[in-house]
């Protein structure tokens, strides 16, 4: 945010070397800058301004919008990549910048992040509008998008790291905002001690950066060639600062064995379940491994598989979960989960994965920024999230209903929708780089996210109405989005069709622009594997009526996925409690009882030590002189005088012992 | 006299002169003796604040140094003068003592008598501001002792309960310490040829390698015992969580805002140049006690049911990150060390704020009778609470981040040429990583506990006023330095680079 202050002034500087770049480009700094000032804005003049400050919000995120549709035109027309930063800090050797990075990757997530943003906000009008903190909730909405929009923009760690925190934290803010509950403000915390988990990994990674240009700069170009170009990284360096950073993306993007917080975060209001908790945030993780990615690709083959292997784990697992939710959100959740290691599975197949994951990544906000806004229209008519509290709504919620049947399509894979292309695309590069385990699980997971997306689908719309009330369509506020949201989905799958010239990767790519390629078989065979986990969950759901037909079949198989593999409880009693409440508790009895033990025996000691000196004092001394007897009466005040802890005392005693051992340390040294 | 030469003996001790007319004004007049603080912090914050502005951050070396005769019978001379690690933590003690004289119009703590009380917290401004810029080991003594005194006072008379075990621990443990230090300095004035107390001559006959290894070693030992004490170093640490806890709040806010950093500026100026040899045969050690500091205050501040023992066990994990810093020896651990000094000062100085008027509210410290549901009844003190408590944790973008992560990033690899080891120095550094995790825990936890939730009945009736106009004036400058500082760090870093990079050079590197 400084950082795009400062190159405000280095830019009206001039700088004629980039005279052919478009304007965009250059002023790409304003796209987080003014979400940022109205963030600023809202929070000292929202309350004062009409409509509690939202449309400071809303008109500054739509410009951000506007602008990085400009940033996008330059990658359009081939424009090339494009650097600039000006001096933001030094120390010591290390000189960090604060810049801008923008190539097509950058601007696609733009593009993406100020979207889905315009369109929450618009939606949160309505979804928030009786909320007794609506002003705060556009403060950190308007704080989060433009946090986001700084780790888009970065040109170096330091500045993406800042960036990268503030969105944490508004994320806790957020999954908390209605505090009042317990449960809330637990998940909130939750989120943010378990990211910050991946995130410490991350920053170590991110100083193994820095240090392989010998402290001199973070930048992001200059720190991957170094740490990927060898010289003095040993390649068990470059393995483990690769293996680090990709902590960053187990915390963020809620990879296993750290996906647990974002199930938990569905607690906070739905648009930003919706924003941060499916279209932007969690994405981060993958932008990151993406922005890093000469790092990866350099580091030893074991590392990208490592990769795979958590994505696999993550992928499948988190599918089956979603089939035993009853929380409409909680099966969005793991849903989330499950999308966002298709996508880092498609990264680590490496430079041919890149664009296949990132197009996962383009088109997954969309549908999935639907499915949850329209999730939420659902909950704001019935005022439950339960689905056992649903049913029927196809007739009393008619756009809701068919926006998130369009949504829930693109998710399950049906062609022509957004998220039948993305998939396609993984599926073939999976194919095509020979990596067939993950192809299969792919197409198996696929086949399990159309499962529950039917699920969902019947529990929530067909059927009769289990709820209570009348529930009746959201306003044209919610509304809009849905229908701008579902008309997105329908067609940005488009632009990575092979048909129609797939014209995605010819914006984001490394090394070559991408070549998408149809091979028949494969779309035929994730169509027909689509199909069919939606003709099983037809059949299955059908005729559900609150209890779960899967439950009494499944089992105890059943009861593994409501406690979702026991991960939860293993984390709470093997870790969270431990430490909380029992290795806390004994940091404390050594602090009271052995160091201040120590302390405060050292103490009785020189008290005992002076007793005894007057003892001394008393009964040789004066017994000496005076004769024995007599004196015991009048002895008890100078005991009182030494017990008393008189400070004078204390400190003439000590300051005769600082002359004594002064004299003995000089003879000594 | 010129303002070069005489700006930092005006502006230090003219809290003293303060000091002495506050004691010739009649015991009636409240009022005015508090006014009378509010005035004289104030303009001695805007001398400081002139002498930073006219500093020339370019230059290398001292500027405004006064080097006069003083007791010619020990060769103890008055030199003072300011340099660029000095200038943040000396402006700091001068906003601070501002910004607390300001809140003391308000609040003073029983027994009242504000005529005593205004009067030690301006001699304790001049006893810290000067050790911040006493160029003479004597000097620095003076000045370290003077602090002593006032801080025993304020602790002892206004403090709570367990206020007299508290005012004695303090006292004894940092006189305790004080004693060793000593003893380093006479030792050192001893051995040097010709005898001085200057700093910059011990530095100067250092460099010649005037002082034998095994004298290093055994004096730095003496020297850094002193100021461990002060720090506080684990697990000398004891005194801080009592006295703070017994504290009145602007003694936890001078406390921890500006004594604790005389400790570690005391080995930034003292310990590192004048016996570097020792010094890079302690740095592992101090290295390894800054790494358990951090762990092991975290996780006591798990433990914690008092807010403000919570805090001040809080401190202890951040000084470790300081600590930390130093012992790696780099020109970027040093600089992180200074700035985090700065950043604890007006983070934890404004934590101890929030927390005294938190108990001015509930009149109790203890967490679980407030209960939680702060926000609901002071949204604003609660926000600001949540606020300081998040940059504590160390969020970027907020002034606690910049001294964690590049003490952190330091690290990574320390000075090699010293033959310090980056292995284990790595293990120090994930000891403080897993320190930040537990740091934000234990923050959270806390937030989630006060501020959050539903609140009590038994409040719900009580006269619990958001905050107060005052209240805002003396944060006001706090609050805003947090968030520019963490913005743009190179506020402090500018200042240092210069200094720091002098200092190293003395090490060869």
């Amino acid at each position: 945010m400084v950082g795009a202050l400062g190159i405000l002034a280095a830019e009206t500087a001039g700088a004629p070397a980039h005279a052919d770049v478009s304007w965009f480009v250059r002023s790409a700094w304003l796209v987080p800058l003014l979400p940022f000032l109205a963030a600023g804005l809202i929070l000292f003049l929202g309350k004062r301004s009409p409509g509690g400050g939202a449309p400071w919000g809303i008109g500054a995120v739509g410009a951000s919008f506007v602008l990085s549709l400009g940033v996008l035109w330059h990658v359009v027309q081939g424009g090339a990549a494009y650097e600039a930063s000006i001096p933001w800090f030094a120390i010591g050797p290390l000189h960090v910048e604060a810049g801008i990075l923008i190539d097509g990757l950058a601007a696609v997530m733009l593009v993406v992040v100020t979207s889905i943003s315009l369109m929450v906000q618009v939606y949160s009008l309505g979804y928030m509008h009786a909320d007794q903190r609506f002003t705060w909730f556009y403060v950190v909405l308007s704080l989060f998008t433009a946090a986001m929009l700084v780790v888009v923009v970065s040109n170096n760690v330091v500045q993406l790291l800042v960036g990268w925190e503030i969105m944490g934290v508004c994320s806790y803010l957020l999954i908390g905002h209605w505090w009042e509950e317990h449960e809330n403000s637990s998940a909130a915390i939750k989120a943010f001690i378990t990211t910050r988990i991946g995130d410490v990994p991350m920053i170590f990674g991110f100083f193994a950066l820095i240090a392989a240009t010998g402290f001199a700069t973070a930048n992001i170009r200059e720190t991957t060639h170094a740490i990927a170009e060898g010289g003095e990284v040993s390649t068990a360096f470059l393995a483990i600062a690769a293996l680090l950073l990709f902590g960053g993306t187990i915390g963020k993007s809620a990879q296993f064995p750290l996906h647990v917080w974002l199930p938990d975060a569905m607690a906070g209001p739905t648009p930003v379940s919706a924003l941060i908790h499916a279209a932007t945030m969690v994405a981060a993780g993958v932008y990151l491994v993406g922005r890093l990615f000469e790092v990866f690709v350099a580091a030893d083959p074991a590392v990208l598989t490592t990769v795979s292997v958590v994505a696999a784990i993550t992928m499948l697992g988190a599918a089956l979960l979603a089939i035993a939710q009853d929380d409409i959100k909680r099966v969005l959740a793991y849903s989330t989960l499950s999308q966002l290691a298709y996508m880092v599975a498609g990264l680590s197949l490496g430079e041919e994965g890149f664009t296949a994951g990132f197009f996962h990544l383009f088109t997954h906000a969309f549908f999935k920024a639907l499915l949850f806004l329209a999730a939420g229209s659902v909950i704001h008519a019935v005022h439950s999230n339960s689905m056992r509290e649903m049913g029927g709504l196809r007739g009393s919620m008619p756009v809701t209903f068919r926006t998130m049947l369009i949504g829930a399509l693109a998710l399950a894979g049906v062609v022509p929708l957004a998220g039948f292309w993305s998939k396609d695309e993984l599926l073939v590069v999976a194919y095509d780089t020979g990596t067939t385990w993950l192809f299969w699980l792919f197409l198996a997971t696929a086949v399990v996210t159309a499962l529950y997306t039917t699920r969902m689908i019947v529990l929530t719309f067909f059927g009769s109405y289990r709820g209570q009330g009348h529930p009746h369509e959201s306003p044209p506020s919610m509304a809009g989005p849905l229908v701008a949201l579902a008309a997105a989905t329908a067609v940005v799958g488009f632009l990575g069709a092979p048909q129609l010239g797939a014209v995605f990767g010819k914006w984001v790519y490394v090394g070559h622009p991408h070549e998408a390629h149809v091979v028949p078989w494969i779309a035929v065979l994730s169509t027909a594997g689509a199909l069919a986990g939606i003709a099983v969950g037809w059949l299955v759901y059908r005729d559900a009526r609150g209890v779960d037909p899967l439950a009494a079949r499944l089992g105890p198989l059943w009861r593994v996925l409501e406690r979702r593999y026991y991960i939860d409880d293993l984390y709470m009693a093997a870790v969270v409690l431990p430490v909380r409440d029992r290795l806390s508790a004994a940091v404390v009895w050594v602090d009271r009882h052995v160091i201040d033990g120590a302390v405060n025996g050292a103490a009785w000691v020189t008290r005992g030590l002076a007793r005894l000196v007057a003892w001394v004092d008393r009964h040789v001394v004066d017994g000496a002189v005076n004769g024995l007897g007599g004196l015991t009466g009048s002895s008890g005040g100078l005991l009182r005088y030494l017990q008393s802890g008189n400070v004078q005392w204390y400190a003439v005693m000590l300051f005769v012992g600082v002359i004594a051992l002064t004299v003995v340390f000089i003879r000594i040294v | 006299m010129t303002w070069e030469n005489s700006a930092i003996t005006i502006t230090t001790l003219l809290p003293l002169v303060g000091a002495l007319v506050i004691a010739l004004v009649p015991k009636g007049q409240d009022r005015l003796i508090r006014g009378l603080g509010v005035a004289v912090t104030g303009v001695a914050l805007v001398l400081a604040a002139a002498i930073a502005v006219g500093f020339d951050y370019a230059a290398p070396g001292l500027q405004y140094v006064l080097d006069v005769r003083w007791i010619d019978a020990i060769d103890a001379r008055y030199h003072v003068g300011i340099d660029g690690i000095s200038m943040p933590l000396y402006v700091l003690t001068f906003l601070l003592s501002f910004l607390c004289a300001i809140y003391t119009w308000r609040y003073l703590p029983s027994p009242g008598r504000p005529k005593a009380f205004v009067a030690l917290m301006l001699l304790l401004e001049t006893g810290m501001a000067g050790t911040f810029v006493a160029f003479d080991l004597i000097l620095f003594f003076v000045f370290w002792e003077l602090v002593l005194v006032p801080m025993y006072f304020l602790i002892g008379i206004w403090g709570s309960d367990n206020r007299e075990y508290a005012a004695i621990k303090f006292f004894l443990f940092t006189l305790f310490g004080s004693i060793f230090m000593l003893l380093g300095f006479l030792a050192m004035y001893f051995r040097s040829e010709p005898h001085t107390f200057d700093i910059l001559e011990l530095q100067a006959f250092a460099q010649a390698g005037g002082f034998s290894r095994g004298f290093q070693v055994v004096v730095f030992g003496a020297v850094a015992l002193g100021l461990a004490v002060k720090v506080p170093m684990w697990p000398l640490h004891t005194w801080l969580p009592d006295a703070h806890t017994e504290a009145p709040t602007i003694g936890s806010v001078l406390l921890a805002g500006i004594m604790l950093k005389m400790g570690t500026y005391g080995f930034v100026r003292i310990a590192l140049p004048l016996l570097p040899d020792a010094a890079s045969a302690y740095a592992p050690w101090i290295g390894l006690l800054a790494a358990i500091a951090i762990v092991y205050a975290a996780l006591a501040c798990l433990a914690q049911r008092d807010l403000k023992r919570l805090i001040a066990f809080s401190s202890v994990g951040h000084m470790g990150f300081v600590m930390l810093g130093i012992a790696t020896m780099t020109e970027i651990g040093i600089q992180a060390a200074i700035f985090g000094m700065v950043a604890h000062g007006v983070i934890t100085g404004m934590l101890f704020f929030c927390v005294g008027s938190i108990y001015d509210r509930y009149h109790t410290r203890q967490i679980a009778e407030i209960g939680g549901g702060m926000l609901q009844k002071m949204p604003k003190l609660g926000s600001t609470f949540a606020y300081v408590a998040i940059a504590s944790l160390g969020l970027p973008g907020l002034a606690g981040f910049w001294g964690e992560v590049m003490a952190l990033l330091a690290s990574f690899r320390p000075n090699e040429t010293l033959g310090l080891d980056p292995g284990l120095f790595r293990v120090f550094m994930v000891m403080g990583g897993i320190g930040t995790i537990l740091t934000a825990g234990y923050f959270l936890w806390m937030l989630q506990r006060v501020n959050m939730g539903v609140l009590p009945d038994r409040w719900r009736e009580a006269p619990l006023a958001d905050t107060l106009a005052i209240e805002w004036v003396s944060w006001t400058p706090l609050l805003a330095l947090i968030l520019v500082l963490g913005l743009y760090p190179r506020l402090v870093f500018g200042m240092t680079d210069e200094p720091v990079a002098a200092l190293m050079s003395l090490f060869g590197g």
